[in-house]
């Protein structure tokens, strides 16, 4: 018997959809898929290396497209996840849509459909709330600037969110968490690494690199915050429930309450 | 710009223009026009929720509260000793341009108190948003008050700038409407919003033959009832409610319970309790009557004037029709599944979905994410198991009640605590 492969990627997308392509062409027994950041060797498997193939992944994408829609967008948001052992899930839904019996994106009774679409859900709000959350702080050289901490790399989701949005102001949008950003020039989106020296939260004390009219808007925006609580009615749990605390340190608004 | 003044401005008006529930920024499709400022994709963006846990989504400010009229339930009422103040239209502009940028907001929202005349104030309203779309290109979301008494030629301008228009009808009655704002006619509050409609109408029409015809308040236009200041029963909102939504097809229709503002003989006091619970259940029939298929004469009637406060709305219903009950969750029609008790519009359509595939259990129900505590005494599936059928409704209600729990649980619980 052939024993089962531990493919090894190199962490992107693509490299990911490569592989499935190979597990396809090669009928290979896939004991697990990994991202070569974290890989590990398992006891009865031998471990390949998968190098990321463009057109390959392009194949990959298009065939499970032709398939369904719903489809490559649970796919694409539960890979951002980035929960662990995912692409090992990923791989074996795929095999279900294109198994003899098809198995439908809509079918909620099947276990695996029902978590890969439940993980896209849950992405697909972390992109909300960021869409929501993100607070732009005007620095000295005018670009707008944000820090966001999201629970999943959503950055590429929101992208195009706040390109169609601002399209006549320079901004930045930087996680911290995963070390790389969006930087918009009035004309495209690059992807940026900057060699932060420190977190740019809510901070109450001012710092230099943002312009001083930024911090009379923060004030304006604390204030009106302020003045549109009804006290008759506060309800600070339902309160949390919308506006979780981990986003706290980015939201201007809760500059007191950190 | 003095920001030491604006601050204090931006206090005052901002303060009382919270009592307006509406904050909605969805249900309008404009792109960012030219490498402008901003758009409004047609689902609304939350940007941050006050402690009471409302949505923040606009900049929601008067633009003066300064009122020639003395509504007994309104903060700006003619005869409330407070603070005044007026903004200043680029100071309204500049302001949402400012927040705006920083992705505080998805647009404005923009009321009044009414200064000298009806058309003076609306014609203020108007300017502000002519000039943030046309001077300043800006594409996010604007929602105007219609004033009360102002005149068809601005209605019609303002709808060319504004996403969503609406007019606060407050008092769902009339004779409570003469009692609390002697001063103001039923006919002031329903001229503008008929000319919106009909606009609306008119250029849908249109646009379907010329491509080119401009939008006209693309997100409609809502109302807003002030629920518990007068003694109105639910029937006579609801009722009041669908006339909104068929007769000047409303979007929304908001309700709101009744903070007291002000002491006043006519009114509930201060300090006596907001009717949340109440006001959550109007909601809720709001709900069934535009998603779930059901018809006002149903839930409300001369039989039942008002709803029930210890179980939800579509509970009330079914306790009350136990002979459409049990629904076979495999073969019932939607119409039949949106009618269950603890099973919503999203599980209707994941329950029409996964049953191609597999006659649905217990399980599977629970998966898809049904409140079975309710739900379960008024299906059957594909089980062996189900519940007896043959309970009395007020037993039924019992049942259901001690085996859930709700967050206004205190306010109509008659039983003591034992402990504590």
């Amino acid at each position: 018997m052939e024993t089962a492969k531990i493919l090894i990627y190199d962490g992107s997308f693509n490299g990911f959809l490569t592989t499935v392509f190979k597990a396809f062409e090669e009928r290979l027994q896939i004991a697990d898929i990994q991202s070569n950041a974290i890989c590990q060797n398992g006891l009865f498997s031998e471990t390949e290396t998968v190098f990321t193939q463009m057109d390959k992944a392009k194949r990959v994408w298009n065939g499970i497209q032709a398939k369904s829609n719903v489809a490559i967008k649970n796919i694409y948001f539960s890979y951002l996840s980035g929960q662990r052992g995912i692409e090992l899930i990923l791989y074996r839904y795929i095999r279900k849509l294109f198994a003899k019996m098809p198995t439908s994106t809509s079918d909620f009774s099947d276990s695996l459909v029902l978590k890969i679409s439940q993980l896209a859900k849950s992405v697909g709000r972390e992109k909300h709330r960021m869409e929501a959350f993100v607070r732009f702080q005007l620095t000295q050289d005018g670009i707008y600037f944000a820090n966001i901490e999201p629970d999943f790399d959503v950055l590429p989701l929101i992208s195009k969110h706040f390109r169609s949005r601002y399209a006549d102001q320079e901004w930045i949008i930087y996680d911290v968490k995963r070390k790389y950003g969006l930087y918009y020039n009035l004309k495209s989106v690059e992807i940026i690494s900057l060699d932060l020296q420190e977190v740019y939260g809510n901070s109450i004390r001012k710092n230099d690199t943002f312009s001083g009219e930024e911090y009379a808007y923060q004030d304006l925006w604390n204030d009106y915050f302020k003045s549109t609580h009804i006290k008759s009615r506060i309800n600070r749990k339902l309160h949390t429930q919308h506006v979780p605390k981990r986003y706290w340190k980015y939201l201007s608004e809760k500059k007191q309450a950190v | 710009m003095s920001f030491e003044r604006i601050r204090e401005k931006l206090n005052i008006l901002a303060d009382a223009a919270k009592y307006d529930v509406s904050c909605s920024s969805s249900g309008s499709k404009r792109a960012n026009k030219n490498g402008g400022l901003g758009n409004s994709s047609g689902m609304g963006i939350c940007h941050s929720y006050t402690e009471d846990g409302r949505c923040i989504s606009l900049l929601k400010v008067l633009l003066t509260n300064y009122c020639i009229f003395d509504c007994a339930y309104c903060v700006t009422r003619k005869s409330n000793d407070i603070k005044r103040a007026a903004f200043k239209i680029q100071e309204v502009v500049d302001l949402t341009i400012s927040f705006y940028r920083r992705n505080y907001i998805e647009g404005l929202f923009l009321s009044s108190g009414i200064f000298k005349s009806p058309d003076y104030t609306m014609e203020r309203l108007v300017a502000v948003a002519r000039q943030l779309r046309l001077k300043e290109n800006f594409n996010g979301y604007i929602h105007l008050k219609s004033i009360p008494g102002a005149s068809d030629e601005l209605m019609y301008e303002a709808g060319l700038y504004a996403d969503r228009l609406s007019v606060n009808i407050e008092i769902p009655t009339i004779s409570g409407l003469q009692l609390l704002a002697p001063d103001k006619r039923h006919e002031d509050f329903t001229k503008p919003m008929l000319k919106v409609k009909n606009e609306i109408v008119r250029h849908r029409a249109e646009k379907k033959v010329i491509r080119s015809t401009p939008t006209y308040a693309p997100a409609g236009q809502s109302t807003q009832m002030i629920v518990g200041a007068t003694g109105e029963s639910d029937k006579d909102i609801m009722y009041a409610a669908t006339h909104y939504y068929s007769e000047y097809r409303m979007k929304r229709v908001y309700y709101s319970g009744y903070v007291p503002v002000a002491e006043d003989s006519r009114l509930p006091s201060i300090g006596s309790q907001v009717p949340m619970l109440r006001e959550n259940r109007l909601y809720q029939t709001d709900w069934l009557l535009r998603f779930y298929g059901f018809d006002v004469r149903e839930l409300l009637n001369k039989q039942h004037p008002n709803l029930d406060m210890e179980v939800d709305p579509k509970l009330g219903w079914a306790l009350r029709n136990l002979h459409h009950f049990p629904v076979d969750i495999n073969t019932a029609d939607k119409r039949l599944l949106a009618r269950v008790p603890g099973i919503g519009m999203q599980s209707v359509h994941r329950i029409l979905k996964a049953r191609q595939y597999r006659q649905l259990s217990w399980e599977h129900l629970k998966k898809i994410g049904i409140a079975l505590n309710r739900a379960q005494y008024f299906i059957v599936c594909n089980s062996r198991h189900w519940q007896r059928k043959d309970l009395e409704p007020e037993t039924l209600k019992g049942l259901i009640i001690k085996n859930s729990q709700g967050k206004f649980r205190q306010h109509y619980s008659s039983q003591l605590r034992l402990f504590n």
